[in-house]
């Protein structure tokens, strides 16, 4: 685990008079590039715990339910509005539903839709960042439209989204697959366009490099440079993307239910139960706290991640 | 700088048009329809008259061009007869609510005063709290104070307002009763109590909306500060022996400044895009508000106009921030 770094056996130097330096043989194979990742990673604490209580957090939500049987959609009506007891560990809702199944049933909506909605984005802004920084009579169309959708008013324009094509959707695929498409698609069209600014930066300048020609002075095709060549060496910035990304769709779905234009009522998510808690405010304030906490531990933790991870994959920082 | 100024507002002109056309096209694909409401025993070609009478019956491209005349030219005309007391507008059609029947810029003009004191006030104290912690933080890197700085940035970063909100609500609503939950807009202030209740109705909105603008601008304060510490003319400054005040305060602040006014310029407008949030949390009647209603109650050129302000605010402040970045910044020349 903590090996001293690449030992090199000390070339004899003093004693051999004259010629070159002998090249000192190193014993241990080389380092990997993500072997080095990792060891600054784990120097960030925050990172680290950020990373664990997410990775926590998601097999709670998903693993959980084996555990936990009792069905998120089962009515006890007899048992609503119950504290935390050993039955039910975070109470109950006001149609006597167990809150903790409904946390773990919202929580796989939300994660679901976070991941889903970032990897929608990334595949986006990586593309277009890609094709915009290797094509150069492509670059100024596509960063201009960049820019546009910049300029929109993001949250308005998916409340808006949201309602007009709830109908149709959930006609085409029923009233969950539908709202989750929706939200989806809405969350990733509408956040793609920092990753594709940074993409294309980090492309603009990677054309450049020699690797670069050497690839192209060999005749690899534009598609195979792409692929084997530029996207490998700007997976770091778009996997720094990816954690805040990740972030940013879990708060922007639970904005959407909190605003009442998210899943429908039955459909548990954090951002839903924490807006059906509210109308509960008075009479039990602590219902309102546990989706807040999850969603906001989520995110935080993500967060954290995220800036531990461009901490690590910045080769200018590594090894400080 | 004032060609580019010229040039960058000429510019905003097609973007605003392409923003507003993209706007309309996705509100043209609403399924809802505006005498759906009716009752079903109206005969069609009446129905066709209501649809014609809301601006309905004509092709899309007229209606688009309508709108934007209604919105570049009779609205401003509007505004020109109120102040000046003019007749320019008499007679032209205005923009009209679906829901109130009304002009809509009326109901903006009704709704901006609230928006403009919850968000606009806690945005300054946003910026007030956020500058002093980030110098703090930069300046004692690794302390105790610049760890814990940048733990409650990050939670104000991360945390979303819902939930600020309500968790404020609950404590100091709820359980101690301090604060009202709900903002009440009909409150005149005209004597010191009133003064004192409309404060305390405005101290939890303004302080949620402020936590998380402080978060993000501290954060950027602290790394622009960072950036500038560690440069040669901060040592210059100290041999010559000036006090350690005069180089954080004068030299280093200074220059770290330039890229934190122009992000507080950017943050402008998503405050606005942020209030919508805060403002149904504790019942604020502002713009947000509205436009939230109006999207529920499928209100589409109400919809469609808020939703261009919005848009203009954006380019608006995006050219502000390039403008002052320029103004700020003498190494950076646009001409």
């Amino acid at each position: 685990m903590t090996e001293p770094t690449s030992k090199v056996i000390p070339g004899s130097g003093g004693a051999t008079p004259a010629g070159a330096l002998p090249d000192p043989i190193p014993v241990t194979p080389p380092r990997s590039h993500w072997r080095d990742v990792w060891d600054q990673f784990k120097r960030h604490k925050g990172a680290l715990l950020g990373g664990i209580i997410f990775m926590l957090i998601v097999l709670a939500v998903f693993l959980g339910p084996f555990f936990w049987s009792i069905d998120a959609g089962y009515i006890d009506i007899r048992a609503r509005n119950q504290g935390p007891s050993l039955a039910h560990p975070f109470g109950t809702d006001q149609l006597g539903r167990d809150t903790m199944a409904r946390m773990m049933a919202g929580g796989q909506t939300s994660v679901a839709v976070g991941i889903t909605a970032m990897a929608l984005a990334l595949v986006l802004g990586s593309f277009v960042g890609l094709i915009a920084g290797y094509f150069r009579k492509l670059d100024g169309p596509l960063m201009r439209l960049t820019d546009l959708f910049l300029a929109l008013p993001l949250l308005p324009l998916l409340l808006v989204m949201v309602m007009l094509f709830r109908g149709a959707l959930n006609q085409a695929f029923g009233p969950e697959t539908g709202i989750f498409i929706l939200i989806v698609g809405a969350i990733g069209l509408t956040s793609w366009m920092p990753t594709a600014r940074i993409v294309r930066g980090d492309v603009l300048a990677l054309k450049e490099r020699e690797f670069v020609l050497a690839a192209r002075s060999i005749g690899t095709t534009n598609t195979k440079m792409i692929i084997r060549h530029i996207l490998p060496n700007v997976m770091s910035p778009i996997m720094v993307s990816a954690t805040l990304g990740i972030a940013n769709a879990i708060i922007t779905e639970s904005a959407l239910s909190f605003l009442g234009l998210g899943f429908p009522p039955d459909f548990p998510t954090w951002g839903r139960l924490l807006f059906d808690a509210v109308d509960y405010l008075q009479q039990y304030p602590e219902r309102v706290i546990w989706p807040g906490v999850a969603i906001s531990l989520t995110v935080l933790s993500v967060n954290y991640l995220g800036d531990g991870l461009r901490d690590a994959l910045d080769p200018r920082i590594r090894g400080r | 700088m004032l060609t580019f100024t010229i040039r960058r507002l000429v510019l905003s002109i097609p973007t605003l048009l392409l923003i507003s056309l993209v706007i309309f096209l996705l509100l043209e694909l609403a399924p809802g329809d505006p005498t759906a409401a009716q009752p079903l025993t109206i005969p069609p070609e009446v129905r066709e008259r209501l649809r014609e009478a809301l601006g309905l019956g004509e092709p899309l491209h007229v209606r688009f061009v309508k709108w934007i005349v209604q919105f570049f030219w009779v609205e401003p005309q509007v505004l020109i007869d109120h102040v000046f007391g003019t007749t320019f507008s008499e007679g032209k059609q205005r923009l009209i609510s679906w829901q109130t029947r009304s002009p809509i810029m009326d109901i903006v003009v009704q709704r901006m005063p609230q928006t403009l004191w919850v968000v606009g006030l806690s945005y300054v104290v946003g910026v007030l709290i956020a500058l002093p912690i980030g110098i703090l933080s930069a300046y004692r890197q690794y302390s105790i104070f610049d760890q814990i700085g940048t733990f409650v940035s990050m939670l104000g970063f991360s945390v979303p307002t819902f939930f600020t909100g309500v968790l404020l609500i609950v404590i100091f609503s709820v359980h101690l009763g301090w604060f009202p939950s709900i903002y009440d807009t009909t409150l005149v202030v005209n004597s010191w109590d009133n003064f004192l209740a409309q404060l305390r109705q405005m101290v939890m909105p303004v302080f949620v909306l402020a936590l998380f603008n402080a978060a993000q601008i501290s954060r950027f304060m602290r790394a622009s500060m960072l950036d500038n510490l560690n440069q040669d003319y901060v040592r210059t400054a100290r041999a010559k022996g000036l006090s350690e005040r005069v180089v954080v305060l004068v030299h280093v602040l200074r220059n770290s400044m330039m890229p934190v006014v122009t992000v507080i310029a950017l943050g402008v407008p998503q405050v606005f895009g942020g209030a919508i949030i805060t403002e149904q949390v504790f019942k604020v009647n502002g713009i947000g508000q509205l436009l939230i209603t109006a999207i529920q109650a499928n209100d589409l050129p109400m919809v469609q106009t808020l939703t261009f302000i919005f848009a203009v605010l954006i380019v608006l402040f995006n050219l502000i921030a390039d403008v002052l970045y320029g103004v700020l910044d003498p190494r950076i020349r646009y001409d």
